[in-house]
């Protein structure tokens, strides 16, 4: 269905530029990017991304908007003016989950795909919304990381958030259920630096003390990770003690460099704002339906499963080392 | 001939015919500004001339001048009130919490009439009885307001209003035409009647001109100004309730920053910040001139940043504009 599409799509191309005539099937399928605000690198990296799935796709034109500032308001605004535009599809990150779910609604009744990416909307104001990841898939990641780099297995330890931090809690409950599959590694205890920078550094020097033979830490939090290499470089036990867990490479660089940490994950913006663009076309071109259990492709990042609440998980957690650091510490 | 209707410290009179006086006057100005920016927005994009879509575009502004007709009267006094989206934060989160526990619509809009009018109170107070400085008080207010928001709430969200509460927000009272807009053209008469055409309206612009011989000549200055903070925190209640409706939810972070484009409109509208001189009609006009021109760049897909800018510009033109017209002619 698709390929006829892109195949009529091309010769009515042909056949408008010979006679120089406009062909209703030429109109390219036109769809918008709302992020949160503009001039945020993670969304421009995002909207590269949805270029990038634009020109694979053809005859597609995305539009890359949002507001000046992260407020609701500012969104609904943007999605007025996009709704009023006649877009094909909108595919937002959005400000606030419930109060975008009006002019979302309106979006759909005039005929607009909806979806939401990277931050949801409320199920009723969309039709399908794309998780970066999932939470098992966080959690492997996290221990696989660790892992990698211990062949012969090691002790590892835990920095983790706030004992109430309701992510943190979930990723490490999924670590420790797939602990078993990464043999003679052990998890010697686990610490909780509040998300505050000086705490988890004290707990991180804290726990080289209490495991002299500590092989790596695992921080699933972005302000711990960091605190976590800082501990390390300073208690000059780079290259004995690994950090790694999920951190934002603008922050991470620095560690990657000195060798504190050898690689992390977060999502890739770009596959990101790749995917939603693929999947919003999927919808608007109705090539696919979303409904629980569909199964829809975004190119080359494979195929979105939705769940019962129609959302799915885009993909495992993008690895960064120092092969990549440099590319992707400028973006976010 | 036209120099006495713009500087800030005169008081409006009869002297030149009224023909005369609207040739010469801002709100002319501005009207020909809106003009412009519509018929450019209509070449520009072949979606703005649309009834649907104009319709959308009026939810821009309609919340924002609800509350700049009241702030107009207060700046016009001297005096100016920060504290408005704020307000508007307090007065969803007080209607949001009545709501879960299963008030109806009737009482829901009451709470947010009563918050607002009691923030004004508040406000209004701290000015007139302890003679503190508007700017220091609805600087603090601002950040008091919003802060029990966020202690109510913290990052959760208020959104089981009843289904009829969506109408103030999003019904339409008869095909194009919003309950928002018709509310918005209502209170537009109805302060253009207090202003222009009542005792009460003239002591606004006596007191914003000269404060002491206002006093003197029998005027009580302090509850004209108290009422005007009413007034101000039961238009931030007004607007709390149409914007609350229209999103179907209260966060605290609810019309962040409403305050200075609520401001931006009444200066555009040619009310003087210095107190004194300003009219309803050029309020009215600043509106739909700043709705217009953020959904017209909106259709083109402009940044936001561009469109910020654009207003800003905008701005200093209009202000700088018949300050240089009198450079010229002297």
């Amino acid at each position: 269905m698709k390929l006829t599409r892109r195949l009529f799509g091309g010769a009515a191309m042909a056949a408008a530029l010979m006679t120089g005539s406009v062909a209703q099937a030429q109109d390219p399928v036109r769809i918008a990017l709302v992020v949160k605000a503009l001039g945020i690198g993670f969304f421009e990296a995002a909207a590269k991304g949805a270029e990038e799935a634009a020109a694979e796709l053809g005859n597609v034109e995305v539009i890359y908007t949002g507001p000046t500032d992260t407020t609701a308001e500012g969104q609904i605004e943007v999605i007025n003016a996009l709704i009023a535009q006649q877009v094909d599809a909108i595919a937002v990150s959005a400000n606030d989950t419930d109060a975008l779910v009006p002019a979302l609604k309106k979006a759909m009744q005039r005929g607009i795909s909806v979806i939401s990416w990277d931050s949801g909307v409320a199920p009723e104001g969309r039709q399908l919304h794309l998780n970066p990841s999932s939470n098992p898939l966080i959690g492997n990641m996290i221990i696989k990381l660790a892992a990698d780099e211990l062949p012969e297995g090691g002790k590892v330890a835990v920095l983790s958030a706030t004992t109430t931090s309701t992510n943190q809690n979930i990723w490490i409950e999924e670590m420790n259920k797939v602990l078993g599959n990464y043999e003679g590694i052990e998890v010697v205890g686990t610490v909780y630096g509040d998300d505050l920078a000086d705490k988890s550094y004290r707990e991180a020097t804290g726990l080289m003390q209490t495991y002299p033979d500590l092989d790596a830490i695992i921080a699933p939090t972005s302000v711990g990770i960091v605190a976590a290499a800082r501990a390390v470089e300073d208690a000059g036990k780079v290259g004995e003690v690994n950090v790694t867990g999920l951190g934002l490479p603008s922050e991470m660089a620095g560690a990657i460099e000195s060798g504190a940490s050898k690689s992390f994950a977060i999502w890739n913006p770009i596959d990101l704002g790749y995917s939603a663009t693929m999947l919003a076309y999927q919808l608007a071109t109705d090539a696919a339906e979303a409904e629980p259990g569909a199964e829809i492709p975004m190119g080359r990042m494979g195929t979105l499963t939705l769940d019962e609440n129609t959302e799915g998980a885009m993909a495992d957690p993008f690895v960064y080392d120092e092969s990549n650091i440099d590319e992707f510490k400028g973006i976010f | 001939m036209s120099d006495t209707s713009v500087t800030p410290r005169s008081i409006p009179d009869r002297l030149q015919s009224p023909a005369a006086r609207l040739l010469a006057s801002w709100e002319l100005l501005l009207l020909v500004v809106a003009v412009a920016i519509f018929i450019a927005n209509s070449l520009a994009s072949p979606y703005f001339l649309n009834a649907w879509n104009l319709s959308d575009a009026t939810f821009n502004f309609t919340e924002k001048a609800m509350i700049a007709f009241a702030m107009a009267l207060l700046i016009i006094s001297g005096e100016i009130d920060l504290s408005v989206a704020s307000i508007i934060a307090l007065a969803s989160t007080a209607m949001g919490a009545a709501a879960s526990v299963g008030f109806g619509t009737p009482t829901l809009v009451l709470i947010g009439l009563a918050t607002g009018l009691a923030c004004g109170a508040f406000n209004g107070v701290l000015v007139t009885r302890m003679g503190l400085p508007s700017i220091v008080v609805t600087i603090g207010t601002m950040s008091l307001f919003r802060g029990i928001s966020f202690i109510v709430l913290g990052d959760g969200a208020y959104r089981d209003y009843p289904s009829d509460f969506s109408y103030f927000g999003q019904g339409y009272v008869f095909w194009v035409i919003s309950f928002e807009f018709v509310l918005f053209a209502a209170l537009a008469v109805a302060y253009y009647v207090l202003l222009h055409r009542t005792n009460f309206g003239r002591t606004v612009y006596a007191i914003g001109n000269n404060v002491t011989a206002a006093q003197f000549s029998g005027i009580r200055v302090e509850r004209v100004k108290f009422i005007l903070f009413l007034l101000t925190g039961l238009m931030s209640g007004v607007a709390a309730i149409c914007l609350t409706s229209r999103l179907g939810s209260t966060r605290p972070s609810i019309g962040t920053g409403w305050e200075l484009e609520v401001v931006t409109m009444v200066v555009l509208g040619g009310v003087s910040i210095l107190g004194g001189a300003g009219s309803i009609p050029g309020v009215v006009i600043a509106a739909f001139v700043m709705g217009l021109v953020t959904f017209g760049l909106g259709l083109l897909n402009v940044p936001g940043i561009v469109m910020s800018i654009f207003i800003g510009l905008m701005l200093i033109g209009v202000i700088a504009l018949p300050r240089v017209w009198k450079a010229w002619r002297a």
